[in-house]
């Protein structure tokens, strides 16, 4: 490599010349708004003027959220109940559909291959908006959903417009519970303002619906990434299992699944990371009807500023989804590490070069 | 290769004539349910877009009375097509062509340009700018609307297609894409170039970007795909209907400020006009795409 310093200069300024529109559009649309927006999270600005001028309030609008029994805690602890429970529901189902279907595809002798995962996949490029509007129509009290659930004789619901928890269906159902009359121990306690018997209620009607568009959704990128992981997994040690008189799931369970680890915990990190920020579909059905069970806190920040006014606290909300996910994150990185028991035969291709 | 796995083992279950049938047998019920599940699960994934299709072609009525037919009692636009030009939607369609077009082109240059400074060029601050772009794709996009709006309206870009356009026309997970790339290529064809006396920008442009044509094509793609999708981002961008896209302009049509009845003809066939470009997109560049989903797989 030639190492005059001559070049080497006029190489140092074309490198930043190669890289100011980036870092500017990135510094300017992405690092400033980061920083104006931890101060409007700790100012009381009203939307009007520029937000430099608003008066400092401490942690206020944060306290509002998280200590003060109020409307703003109570919309946010309901938010997050939803959240969570969207999480708990599409990360493992979604992760599950899309190693399943990338399993079945990768068998050698399979015709009509591409066919196949073309059709998975292709809901993942749709836009968000042309896929809600498919599902509201799907999903409605005469539609075809409904219908189908009619030919083995369920009387569907009417999905978007129906508030009610399914946990708590099942369990009045089975006659362990009384909507009417909940248990006292429930409704008197409760956390962030909200009691254990809503946080327990599980996810409403219109969210099982959100779910399901979710995992339909997003199943299919996820099922190309471990149909790539699962072409990495060497031919010679499936057949020497096969050899050995393994069955296939014994095969699975020892050889292909240890394979995708790293794949499984990419995949799962990003279900996380996706499924926390749900916003489109929140905002395209009605904005986190019927009775909140659909809000969820992207849709609370953005709707506390938009709609409310309440800038601060909408800023707030945005730090304090930002700090779950991280949080989220770090302890699935935990989880996984513990339980990894064979080493790490092949790490993700490209992931070397990243530093 | 398959030959060659598919002859050992029948060798010595040879004596034995029951086993192998058995595992002919169990071998072809085992075909059977893989294709009942991959039909099963394609009908799920593909139906959905049948009944869009349809539907886009009946009456109101007819849709809400019969959503599961996949043809139309009678065939008619005049409760969708038709009614599109009622809603500004040529409009939309043109914002959004527009607003892909400029983003897409933005993108591929400065998301090439810095993937290359990164990958090959030494500069003073390469390593923190690295470490900055990978830190920024781990932003996540939604908690960052409010600031977005708040610092186009300081630059006074908000409502305006500027505001719509230049934020996007550079993104991380691009610049990362196209380090990747850089990296993997031999440097050779460049040093000779360089001897030959050709400036950075010279060599860049007409040595480097031919050779990186797969990993433009499918940051082409993903760019094009990425703005014509985006919504929540145009939600807080502008506040004007006549800077309505298609997401944005046919998200207005689903909280419903307009007309009778559910509309669902209208609003399907709206859906449909936009899945349109991406749908032609993906077919012609599906190979790209799945390039793309593992390559955007790095971002973790």
């Amino acid at each position: 490599m030639s190492t005059k310093s001559g070049i080497r200069g006029r190489e140092g300024l074309a490198g930043w010349l190669f890289i100011a529109p980036v870092v500017i559009i990135l510094g300017l649309f992405l690092l400033l708004p980061i920083l104006v927006a931890i101060w409007v999270s700790v100012s009381d600005w009203g939307g009007k003027g520029s937000p430099l001028g608003a008066g400092y309030v401490g942690a206020t609008n944060y306290e509002a959220l998280l200590v003060k029994p109020g409307l703003a805690q109570l919309n946010l602890a309901t938010s997050l109940r939803n959240n969570l429970y969207y999480v708990i529901l599409v990360v493992p189902i979604q992760t599950v559909l899309a190693l399943f279907l990338a399993t079945i595809l990768n068998a050698r002798r399979l015709k009509g291959k591409g066919f196949f995962r073309t059709a998975f996949y292709f809901p993942s490029v749709t836009s968000s908006v042309a896929i809600v509007t498919v599902f509201l129509f799907m999903f409605t009290g005469a539609g075809v959903v409904n219908q189908i659930l009619g030919w083995v004789g369920i009387h569907g619901p009417n999905w978007f417009n129906d508030p009610r928890g399914v946990l708590r269906l099942a369990l009045s159902e089975l006659n362990l519970v009384n909507p009417d009359s909940p248990p006292g121990w429930l409704t008197n306690h409760g956390f962030l303002g909200l009691a254990w018997w809503d946080w327990l209620s599980g996810p409403s009607v219109a969210m099982c619906a959100l779910i399901i568009l979710a995992v339909w959704t997003t199943g299919g990128t996820f099922m190309l990434m471990f149909l790539a992981a699962l072409q990495d997994v060497p031919d010679d040690v499936l057949e020497a299992a096969t050899v050995d008189g393994a069955t296939r799931w014994q095969i699975f369970r020892s050889v292909t699944l240890p394979a995708l680890r790293p794949t499984l915990f990419l995949v799962i990190t990003l279900g996380l990371i996706g499924t926390w920020q749900v916003f489109d579909q929140i905002y395209l059905t009605g904005g986190g009807g019927p009775g909140k069970t659909t809000l969820t806190p992207a849709y609370l920040s953005y709707s506390a500023a938009f709609n409310d006014f309440k800038w601060g606290q909408g800023a707030a909300i945005a730090f304090i989804l930002f700090a779950i996910i991280v949080v989220m994150t770090i302890i699935q990185r935990l989880v996984m590490r513990e339980r990894r028991t064979l080493p790490r035969r092949r790490r993700f291709p490209v992931s070397g070069g990243a530093r | 290769m398959s030959t060659a796995t598919a002859t050992p083992p029948r060798a010595p279950l040879a004596p034995l004539p029951t086993e192998p049938r058995r595992r002919l047998g169990r071998r072809i019920t085992r075909t059977v349910l893989t294709y009942l599940v991959l039909v099963i699960f394609a009908l799920i994934y593909i139906y959905p877009f049948l009944i869009e299709i349809a539907s886009s072609f009946k009456t109101g009525a007819d849709a809400t009375a019969h959503p599961l037919s996949p043809i139309p009692q009678t065939w008619t636009t005049e409760e969708s097509f038709s009614k599109l030009a009622g809603v500004d939607f040529s409009r939309w369609f043109t914002n959004s062509v527009v607003v892909a077009l400029f983003v897409t082109l933005g993108r591929v240059f400065f998301d090439s340009l810095a993937g290359y400074a990164l990958a090959r060029l030494h500069f003073l601050g390469r390593r923190a700018i690295n470490g900055a772009i990978v830190a920024v794709m781990a932003v996540p996009g939604v908690v960052l609307l409010i600031p977005k709006y708040l610092v186009l309206v300081q630059l006074h870009m908000y409502d305006t297609y500027y505001g719509m356009i230049i934020p996007l026309m550079a993104d991380a997970a691009g610049v990362f894409i196209m380090r990747q790339f850089f990296i993997s290529i031999p440097v050779e064809v460049e040093e000779a170039a360089r001897i030959d006396g050709a400036g950075t920008f010279r060599l860049f442009w007409s040595v480097v970007l031919p050779m990186a044509r797969p990993a433009v094509i499918t940051l082409t793609i993903l760019s094009f795909q990425g703005s014509w999708n985006e919504f929540s981002y145009f939600l807080v961008a502008r506040g004007s209907p006549q800077l309505n896209t298609l997401t944005t302009g046919v998200a207005s049509l689903l909280s419903g400020q307009l007309g009778a009845g559910n509309q669902f003809p209208l609003k399907l066939a709206a859906a449909l006009l936009m899945t349109i470009p991406t749908a032609i997109v993906f077919f012609v560049f599906q190979r790209y795409f799945i390039r793309g989903a593992s390559a955007g797989a790095v971002k973790g």
